[in-house]
């Protein structure tokens, strides 16, 4: 796919579906398909005050770089978008965006799954958990179930 | 001796009690593991943070690596935990 944007940015503010669509949709007339993950910060039932997101600088973008090139080329994507945000962020508020654009829906379905499951192993990002009861919590335990997730894109 | 800079996230930085420093390594340091090896005996600090070597992840100039990668000619080494992001 010649000249497929990848766009990645690690930020602290939030960011925004819709501008974020129009920016891959309003450059290129031959998209059938746009698809958008978003990762929210949960509440855990009411206990937790924020999460607070570390990041490598630097080894981030470049890791989220390397995924969404990936995806491009596997999955013949015409566009990639990845924002992923670091601080503190409350319950409700957005974590991570991923936009992938293609010509037909099934490529821009796996390839945001593909960017999701390579963004939560391999990106340089820790979240932090802070209770409401004013506990600086614990660091945030790395999932086996992410690993699946990884893992059966280079299965057979 | 080559020097390094090194610099630790999350639960390693708060462990080692820093986020970065610069070292000088002895020639005897030649991969990723021996360096985990060699911190854990600079100091109780080390032993603590990099105690469960299999979980440390490593990243040299800001690409992971595998613990039996070579260090020579490396600028940055980073050591973090297993990435929770998304």
């Amino acid at each position: 796919m010649s000249g497929a944007a990848v766009r990645v940015r690690v930020q602290r503010e939030d960011f925004d579906l819709a501008a974020e669509i129009r920016t891959i949709s309003g450059d290129c007339h031959e998209i059938g398909a746009i698809v958008t993950f978003s990762g929210l910060c949960r509440d855990e039932g009411g206990t937790l005050d924020a999460l607070e997101l570390e990041h490598y600088p630097g080894m981030a973008e470049a890791e989220i770089s390397r995924i969404c090139n990936e995806a491009v080329k596997r999955f013949q994507l015409q566009a990639a978008t990845a924002i992923h945000r670091y601080g503190r962020i409350a319950p409700g508020e957005n974590i991570v965006l991923v936009v992938t654009a293609s010509p037909h829906r099934q490529a821009a379905f796996d390839g945001a799954n593909f960017i999701m499951d390579f963004l939560k192993t391999a990106a340089p990002f820790w979240k932090k958990e802070h209770g409401i009861d004013g506990s600086a919590g614990g660091w945030v335990s790395a999932k086996d179930a992410d690993d699946s997730a990884r893992d059966r894109w280079t299965k057979s | 001796m080559a020097s390094v800079d090194l610099v630790y996230f999350a639960w390693v930085r708060e462990r080692i009690g820093k986020a970065e420093e610069t070292l000088d390594l002895p020639a005897s340091v030649v991969t990723a593991g021996d360096l985990l090896k060699y911190l854990k005996m600079l100091g109780e600090e080390y032993e603590t943070a990099l105690e469960h070597e299999n979980v440390i992840r490593v990243a040299f100039n800001q690409e992971h690596v595998d613990h039996r990668e070579p260090i020579a000619g490396v600028r940055e080494i980073a050591l973090f935990p297993p990435m929770t992001g998304g």
